[in-house]
Order: structure tokens, then sequence, then C-alpha cells
């Protein structure tokens, strides 16, 4: 694929009088892991959410700039949040499992968009959870709560929903933060194994876990962006000294 | 990551060991070209150096990376600390497997002393032969062989006294082998130089095992 998967150019965010982003240019390819780090209030969440329109809920954002995915502009006024969060995955930080079995959680947005063939959702069930890896430790308790699962099972749960409606990208914002090391590494497993499906884009305060997932690391301060490029680069020879000082952690 | 890393380790450790044989079998023939007065072979190994120069960078470029996306703790981090070490160490037994080709080129078809020519030849094929044993050593893992290769080292300082020795006297009896005498003692040295050298790999195959940071060299008659 030569043209690129997303591309957001020029992305001023408001909130009210606040400019939170001023003139954010970033593309994505298909495929791989892109990290967005930065200090807390550098635009990175923020950002991120812009890129499925979850702005849109909060009346006093405005948000300007091109948004291109496949080549459509996705703030368009004809498109269609539904359709365009199907194919822009969002994973948050705290799990947030529905408060009912994790086969109906996995199950939901397949069945928002109609599904309805027990046959369809039972396979869609199975193949999200396992490429979230997590289908080895609840396939006998498919309908259990999701709630009485642990943080790392409810959070691969999370992405597993994520995954069942085929997204092409998932967000993924501090998907680990609330998780302790073992559920981390089960997690980050899931998301590297992943890369060559779906094109992932993630923020994390976690400077080693961007450089042991990603394949590009994006730095972010004062809602603008710093540097761009491959992780390695990044990690052993970034150009710009802020984020030089900020991946070897000499704050201020 | 875990899975990730252990690849990359994997693959760093693959290109350490084939780095190794290729060293080892430099200085093999080295020494053979040295012995049978090989310039062809010995231009060979001189035009080498550089590929082996080269796989020294990449290993090392490959240890800074894994350093840097990883942060490898305990036996992780001994591992490529002493992968990082040892490439330097193989890199310069690959710069005495040079310096003996040049010696072979330099030699002008003078007068020989078959004896101390044999003397050679039983000391560098016992020194490629220690080189090949610290890589299997490495490869396993395996510190029992430490102790062995520490008593070879101080055997090859004998022989290289030996050797000078030997050339000193000939030169004493016919100043026309001057030349080819100093040579001898020359590539007694890169040759002594060079067991030494696997002795510091052998310390470094310590470290990894154990985290202790041994001395292995005899450190006795380093007259060159």
């Amino acid at each position: 694929m030569t043209d690129k998967l997303l591309k957001t150019e020029n992305v001023h965010l408001y909130y009210g009088e606040n400019e939170a982003l001023h003139g954010i240019n970033l593309d994505y390819d298909q495929y791989g892991i892109t990290a967005l780090i930065g200090p807390s209030g550098s635009g990175k969440s923020t950002y991120l959410r812009a890129l499925n329109r979850m702005h849109d809920l909060q009346d006093n954002v405005t948000v300007n700039g091109t948004f291109m995915f496949k080549g459509r502009d996705m703030y368009a006024p004809d498109m269609d949040t539904v359709e365009l969060r199907k194919q822009i995955g969002m994973v948050f930080q705290q799990p947030n499992p529905f408060p009912f079995s994790i086969y109906d959680n996995v199950a939901f947005g397949l069945r928002i968009s109609g599904e309805k063939n027990k046959a369809v959702l039972d396979e869609k069930v199975e193949t999200s959870l396992k490429q979230a890896a997590v289908w080895d430790e609840v396939k006998d308790d498919l309908h259990k709560s999701a709630l009485s699962l642990s943080g790392g099972q409810q959070q691969r749960v999370s992405i597993a929903r994520a995954l069942a409606t085929e997204p092409e990208i998932l967000l993924l914002d501090e998907p680990t933060a609330a998780l302790d090391p073992v559920s981390s590494h089960k997690v980050e497993n899931t998301l590297m194994a992943l890369r060559d499906q779906y094109t992932m884009i993630i923020v994390t305060h976690s400077m080693s876990q961007a450089s042991r997932i990603s394949d590009r690391t994006a730095f972010f301060m004062n809602g603008n962006l710093v540097e761009v490029n491959t992780t390695k680069q990044m990690f052993l020879n970034p150009v710009e000294k802020e984020t030089q000082d900020y991946i070897s952690g000499r704050f201020g | 990551m875990r899975r990730m890393y252990d690849e990359e380790l994997a693959d760093l450790d693959t290109s350490f060991k084939e780095m190794g044989l290729l060293v080892s079998e430099t200085l093999e023939k080295s020494v053979q070209a040295f012995l049978d007065h090989d310039r062809e072979s010995a231009q060979e190994i001189i035009d080498n150096d550089k590929a082996i120069n080269e796989r020294e960078i990449a290993i090392e470029k490959k240890s800074f990376e894994m350093i840097a996306l990883y942060q490898p703790v305990t036996t992780d981090l001994r591992e490529i600390v002493t992968i990082l070490k040892a490439v330097s160490v193989l890199e310069r037994i690959g710069d005495n497997a040079r310096n003996i080709a040049i010696s072979t080129i330099h030699m002008k078809g003078n007068k020989r002393v078959a004896e101390i020519e044999e003397l050679i030849g039983r000391e560098g094929t016992k020194v490629a032969k220690m080189v090949s044993e610290v890589l299997d050593y490495y490869v396993n893992n395996d510190v029992s062989g430490t102790e062995k290769i520490s008593s070879e080292a101080k055997q090859v300082s004998q022989e290289t006294n030996e050797i000078r020795n030997k050339s000193i006297k000939a030169m004493e009896d016919d100043p026309e082998i001057v030349e080819t005498a100093t040579d001898y003692i020359v590539v007694g040295g890169y040759l002594k130089r060079t067991a030494d050298y696997v002795t510091d790999i052998a310390e470094w195959i310590v470290y990894k095992r154990t985290g202790k940071i041994v001395e292995l060299n005899p450190g006795t008659s380093s007259y060159l």
C-alpha cells in the first residue's frame, strides 16, 4: 500500500478558548505499532481521541485540520461515526468491560451492526478472544460476567471486543497503566502478535513499553509534535534535545 | 516482549558464533600460509580482514540497540555485555591473523630455519585450536574449560620464549638469518597475544555464567 492508511494534517484542537494541539502532522502506514509518548498535558491522548472522533461527545471542543482515513475525510458531515469506530477501535486505560458476560461483551459490536447468526457470532467471539490471547483462560467460562475477571483478563477481553468488528486501526490509551507487570506483559505480547494485522497507535507513559513494542515513536510536548521517527532512532539517537532529555528521564 | 528479546538475543548470539568461526578459520589459514610461504593466501587474509571488522561493528550496533530498547538486567545484561566485550577481543584476534599474513608477505625468500618454523607451526595449530575451543565453551555456556585454557596459554607463552631463544641463537650463528628470524619472533608474539585473548574470552564466559569478573591470564614472561 503506497497511500497512507491514515493521514492527519495540521490538527488544531481547542478546549473552549484554550488551544491544546498546535498543528499536528502525522501519517500512518498500514500495520505496525506507533507509540505516542510525552508528559501529561502534552496532548497525546487528546490527539488520540481525535482519531475516532471521541471529542464529538464534548460540546466545548473544536477540532480543526485534515483527517484522511483511507482517502476519506473522517470529519465529513456524512461520515457515520458508528461505522468509523468499527474501523478505528479504541481500548482505554481502565479495562471497561460491560456488566454482562464475556461472550456478550465481545459480541456487542457485531450485534449493534445487526449480526444475529449464532454460528457467525460464536466464531467471531472465539477468533477475537484468541487474537487477544485470552481465549485459553476464558473459553470454559464464556457466560460468566466479564467483571469477575482479573484486570489483565478484562483488558484483553476489551481488546477482543475492539477486534471483533474487524477494525483497521486500534487506538490504545495507556492500555497497561492499570495493570501489574505480569498482566502488562500479556497485553504487550498480545499487541506484538497483532502488529502484522492491525495498525495500532498507543499512548503510553512507559518509555520502556514504547521502546519494547513499538516500531515508531512520536514525542509530544505542550501540544506540539516534537519529533517522530523509528523507535530505534528515537531511543538511540533522537534529533531534538527535548526528546533526548525526556527519553533519558531528565525532566525540567 | 520476552519473546522478541529472546529471539533477538538468539540472533545476536548466532552472529557472534559465526564471527568466532570466521576468526578461528582465518587464524588457522594464516598460520598455514606462513608455514607454506604462501603469499597469495596471505594476501587473501589481509583483504578479508575488513569483513571481520564489519561483523564486529554490526554486532556492536545490534547490542547498543538491544540495550536501548529493552534495558536488559541480570543474566540478560551479562549476556549482552559479554558479547560486547568478547566481540572486540575476537576482532583483535582477527587483526593478529592479518599481522601474521603481513609477516608472511614481508618475508623475502631468505634463508629459513626449519626447526623454528616447525615450532611456530605447532604453536599456531595449538592457538587456533584454543580459539575454537573457547567458542565451544561460549556456545555451551560452559566454564569447566577455563583452567585448561589458562594452562594452554601458559604453554603457548613458554613456546614463544623457545621460539625467541632459538631465533636469537640462529641469528648469532648466521647473520644472514637476522631478517627471517626477526619475523619468527614477531609471529611468535602474535600467537602468544592471541592465546591471551582467548583467555580474555574465557574470563567473559565466567562473567556471563556467574557474574564474577576473574583474571585468568598467567601474566608471566610477557616480554613481547
